[in-house]
């Protein structure tokens, strides 16, 4: 295939806007999205074609914003919690897990080592969950139709055990600044244990129907290729760049949340199309399950949340015995808490590579500005560099590659 | 003005006169830098290992002058730092150089800071709103626009 095109996207107002081409009459413009299945969301993708090869690709994004960096600013810190939920609703728990450590650290908040183990679990969990999204809605883009309905299978587990400690299936918002919403359900271990115990074998499942599989290494191996160079100029983290012989992780680089006592490796590959990146996810998915495993082994016991009365809610019993709590619980939930003035940016990897907070506080209640650095967003931007110059029948599979969330992008 | 415990830090040593203050909070190094100054200071920075531009952002610390923070997070995967990089622009005519000469993924990060800043990137290769209707009206996380409301 046509490696090795890293053309610079030129802005034409014509094009984007009237969709009118620019070279001449044997070229014409193909409209896909904003409502295109394979766009996972709202992505408008204005296509030039010559035939059936690209000419030029220009992404408009845009369309799923919600204006979530303007409303961090009028909420407190705890309830933002809930908002970054919505940002990237494929990844609840690693947006919630950032925010709250960025809050953290403007707090100078010490987390018990059980919140910190639970808190890996959990996020690897949500990379677990992300990566068979991913997995099941690529494979039906590309026409392998039964991997979605496997991958929908073992989601469901995990949407269970999501359920099973927060209550929710999706919007979680089960991390909070200071440790967890909630103590640990009961029973939580033999759940887990249940579903680590076959999950191994449920991936062996999908690369049997996958990795050797004539049509999907057909529509995947050699397409969707960018030079390394280029994916680090444009921003691009995450699977893809491990995809590219480029190891980076953000958990074994600068660890968070006590990932530093977990042993896993990092997969990459050095093909750098869509196929490697297949390959890197399975292999994360292999990992994820592994320190899950050892977070169900070794959790230690102990709090749940920080000792940090005025920031985190008191004790219901203590409500109803000591005043003092009752005044904390009263002034939490009515004002909320003083973060002290200062700056953070906190990164962690979410399924999606790079997730980025930057918080900045000015001594009161409600954060002065947050500003999110998606991976999503910085990963879209390469689309056209990648598929300038390629078939349009390729497209699909390298968007789906991306593993884009618009959510993510758009905010 | 550059605190004493940083004076031989090596990247504060390499951008010699061009970084104007530098403070580390957290284990996270900031350094400001006069605006007129910022390509030079990417470049370099660029030349020193910094491979990527992680993201570009803004601070609108309206009433007070000079009004705006552009602030870029540069990462070196091979010396595994961070870096924080702030230059301070006025409210009045709120300009800085475009950063997409140095890292091509400064476009979209830049064309966001725009369309919720109304900062204007110099020699941006494509300066449009991202996220709003290309014909919205105002600049919506500025402090001065409303939270709610149907019009600016």
């Amino acid at each position: 295939m046509a490696q090795g095109i890293t053309t610079e996207p030129e802005v034409d107002e014509d094009f984007e806007r009237r969709g009118k081409s620019h070279s001449g009459p044997r070229s014409m413009v193909l409209n896909m999205g904003p409502q295109h299945p394979s766009t996972h969301g709202v992505l408008r993708l204005l296509l030039e074609l010559d035939g059936e090869t690209i000419l030029k690709a220009a992404p408009d994004v845009g369309y799923l914003h919600t204006g979530i960096e303007k409303e961090f600013e009028v909420k407190t810190y705890q309830q933002n919690v809930t908002l970054t939920d919505r940002i990237d609703y494929l990844a609840p728990l690693s947006n919630n897990l950032v925010y709250c450590l960025a809050a953290e650290k403007l707090l100078g908040l010490e987390i018990p080592p059980m919140a910190q183990w639970m808190r890996v679990m959990l996020a690897e969990f949500t990379r677990l969950n992300s990566h068979l999204v991913w997995l099941g809605t690529h494979a039906i883009d590309i026409g392998a139709m039964s991997v979605f309905l496997y991958c929908f299978r073992e989601r469901e587990d995990i949407l269970r055990v999501f359920e099973m400690f927060s209550g929710q299936r999706m919007m979680t918002s089960y991390f909070r600044i200071g440790g967890l919403a909630l103590e640990p359900p009961r029973g939580w271990q033999k759940r887990v244990k249940d579903f680590v115990d076959v999950f191994p074998s449920r991936i062996d499942q999908y690369e049997e129907l996958l990795t050797n599989n004539r049509i999907w290494t057909g529509r995947t191996k050699g397409i969707g290729f960018l030079s390394l160079e280029k994916m680090l100029d444009l921003g691009v983290t995450g699977p893809m760049l491990r995809a590219a012989g480029f190891k980076a992780d953000v958990r074994k680089d600068a660890p968070y949340s006590s990932y530093e006592k977990f042993d896993f490796d990092v997969p990459t590959r050095t093909e750098n199309d869509v196929y490697a990146r297949y390959l890197v996810r399975i292999e994360e998915m292999r990992q994820s399950a592994k320190i899950i495993k050892q977070a169900l082994e070794g959790m230690p016991s102990g709090p749940y949340q920080a000792d940090a009365p005025g920031i985190v809610l008191p004790d219901r019993e203590k409500m109803k015995t000591q005043m003092e709590s009752l005044i904390f619980h009263f002034k939490i939930v009515t004002e909320g808490f003083r973060v002290p003035e200062g700056e953070v940016f906190q990164v962690i990897e979410s399924p999606r590579g790079e997730v980025g907070c930057y918080m900045v506080s000015d001594g009161t209640q409600k954060p002065y500005r947050v500003h999110w650095r998606g991976p999503s967003f910085g990963n879209l931007q390469s689309t056209p560099a990648m598929i300038e110059g390629t078939q349009i029948a390729d497209v699909i599979a390298a968007l789906g590659s991306m593993d884009f969330v618009l959510g993510d992008t758009d905010r | 003005m550059i605190p004493e415990n940083l004076q031989d830090n090596a990247v504060i040593v390499a951008l010699g006169n061009l970084a104007a203050s530098a403070k580390s909070e957290f284990d996270e190094l900031t350094i400001e830098v006069a605006a007129a100054d910022i390509l030079a200071v990417l470049r370099q920075l660029k030349g020193l290992g910094f491979e990527q531009l992680t993201t570009v952002t803004a601070v609108d610390r309206y009433p007070s002058e000079p009004r705006f923070e552009i602030v870029y997070h540069l990462h070196s995967f091979s010396k595994k730092q961070r870096l924080r990089i702030k230059a301070r622009i006025s409210g009045e005519s709120p300009e800085i150089e475009s950063a997409c000469g140095v890292y091509g993924g400064a476009n979209w990060y830049e064309r966001e800071v725009f369309d919720f800043y109304g900062v204007i990137f110099l020699n941006h290769p494509d300066p449009r709103r991202i996220m709003m209707p290309d014909d919205w009206e105002g600049y919506p996380l500025r402090k001065d626009y409303p939270v709610t409301g149907t019009r600016y």
